[in-house]
């Protein structure tokens, strides 16, 4: 990784005015993509983005269909991360959970969900990680489920740290759970990441940052869920996940839509 | 039990926004099995494989890329088993991370066309540290007689078209990518 001497001020103060740049545009009509697959903020976007729009392409038949995932592809013991090894791992306990939905409110059933995340020391399993923070033998942070006939998914973990990057000096990066989703459909095909309830890093963040609308950002955030707690074990989090993009039409309602 | 937001009852819900895939997906997405559709060498196999480059034209390391596409008879496979495939069954979707040298290889079949008049192809989902959200695009098959009626490619520039065609080589197909530069492979949205 290549030195760098850019300060977290140099960046906040380019956050900032791409943000404010934003806001003009969505008052002339145009609203942005989220995220801003443009966005130098986040260094190794500069090298890694579309330069030409989109073009547009009507779906065909299969783009209209998802891939199928079932329950024997996934073992319902991977949707719980903290049985990895012969003991706990350390860390704040969590649930985390929450419905799969289309654009129209749909759950998206039966379908894949796949997460992966640091320790709670901000430390990932993976050869490239540089952190000289602990490994946690407890602990390999990937997990997969498939949704329930509400669309439902559900894991228990342990809370992830924040961990540092090298995008500039003393940059870190807000905790965050990785998810991997798939719609009804190829075209809703979605990897986001979850962050959780007022991270003071959220400001700092160009990856985070690179959604320039508070209101879009704010749906990354899950919700501290009492009612997911469980006493005397963990903490509970809610998340609702939209995924959107055209899929078939449906010709006869299905038990549970809404 | 979590509520459903109004503007979702509503039918009118804004999609939560992609992030990057980020560094460290390799020891989570990537599974045994997961580039092989079908058994590599099987009779009727063929290789699909490729490089993918930044806007430098340096090789990507650590883009993931997926496919979903018809059987050779054209048909849209709604097979479970991806994830454990057991040697027979055709799925239909397969996922490949790029190497040191940005190198990708999917071991599958030719796809058929979904319908007569219809063009054949692959469905392309990328991803790649550096890359805010997932980009999705089309492998069309070389001299394919359907190409010439296709509304997509007939809508682009030659060299837009030829970004989205793979090549024939002696194991199969090649398919490059290039995420920025002069050869920018063209992207697409079905909004």
């Amino acid at each position: 990784m290549t030195a760098t001497t850019e300060t977290q001020a140099d960046l906040s103060a380019e956050i900032a005015k791409i943000e404010a740049d934003a806001e003009g545009q969505t008052q002339e009509g145009k609203p942005s993509r989220q995220p801003l697959l443009d966005y130098p903020p986040y260094r190794s976007s500069i090298l890694r983005h579309p330069t030409k729009d989109p073009r547009h392409a009507d779906p065909e038949t299969i783009e209209l269909w998802a891939p199928c995932f079932g329950h024997s592809d996934v073992d319902p013991l991977e949707a719980d991360l903290t049985i990895a090894g012969s003991n706990e791992p350390i860390g704040e306990r969590i649930t985390v959970s929450g419905r799969v939905l289309d654009g129209e409110g749909r759950p998206v059933r039966n379908q894949l969900v796949e997460i992966w995340q640091a320790n709670s020391a901000g430390r990932y399993v993976h050869k490239r990680e540089q952190h000289p923070a602990p490994l946690d033998p407890n602990f390999t942070g990937v997990g997969r489920c498939i949704t329930d006939a509400e669309g439902r998914y559900r894991f228990q973990t342990i809370k992830p740290g924040p961990y540092p990057w090298g995008n500039h000096i003393n940059a870190w990066r807000p905790a965050h759970i990785h998810f991997s989703l798939f719609g009804r459909a190829f075209t809703q095909r979605l990897i986001t990441q979850m962050y959780f309830p007022s991270d003071p890093l959220f400001a700092l963040d160009p990856i985070y940052q690179s959604i320039t609308s508070q209101k879009d950002r704010d749906a990354l955030v899950a919700r501290y869920d009492h009612d997911l707690s469980v006493p005397e074990y963990s903490m509970g989090y809610s998340w609702d996940i939209v995924v959107t993009g055209p899929s078939r039409t449906w010709t006869e309602p299905e038990e549970g839509d809404l | 039990m979590s509520t459903i937001p109004t503007q979702i009852a509503s039918g009118s819900a804004s999609a939560t926004p992609g992030q990057t895939i980020g560094p460290f997906f390799g020891y989570a997405l990537p599974y045994e099995g997961d580039a092989d559709l079908v058994p590599p060498g099987s009779p009727g196999s063929i290789r699909l494989h490729g490089w993918v480059y930044d806007g430098a034209g340096n090789p990507i390391p650590d883009a993931l890329l997926e496919i979903w596409q018809t059987d050779a008879d054209g048909n849209v496979p709604q097979a479970e088993g991806s994830l454990h495939r057991d040697g027979w069954t055709f799925t239909g979707w397969g996922r490949a991370g790029t190497d040191l040298h940005g190198h990708y290889s999917f071991s599958t079949v030719l796809p058929g066309a979904a319908g007569e008049g219809r063009v054949p192809f692959f469905a392309l989902t990328v991803f790649a540290r550096g890359l805010l959200d997932k980009l999705q695009t089309r492998i069309y098959l070389p001299e394919h007689p359907a190409n010439a009626g296709d509304p997509l490619l007939v809508s682009l520039s030659e060299d837009e078209r030829a970004t989205l065609v793979a090549t024939a080589d002696a194991t199969g197909l090649r398919f490059d990518i290039h995420l920025q530069g002069d050869r920018e492979t063209t992207f697409l949205n079905y909004g």
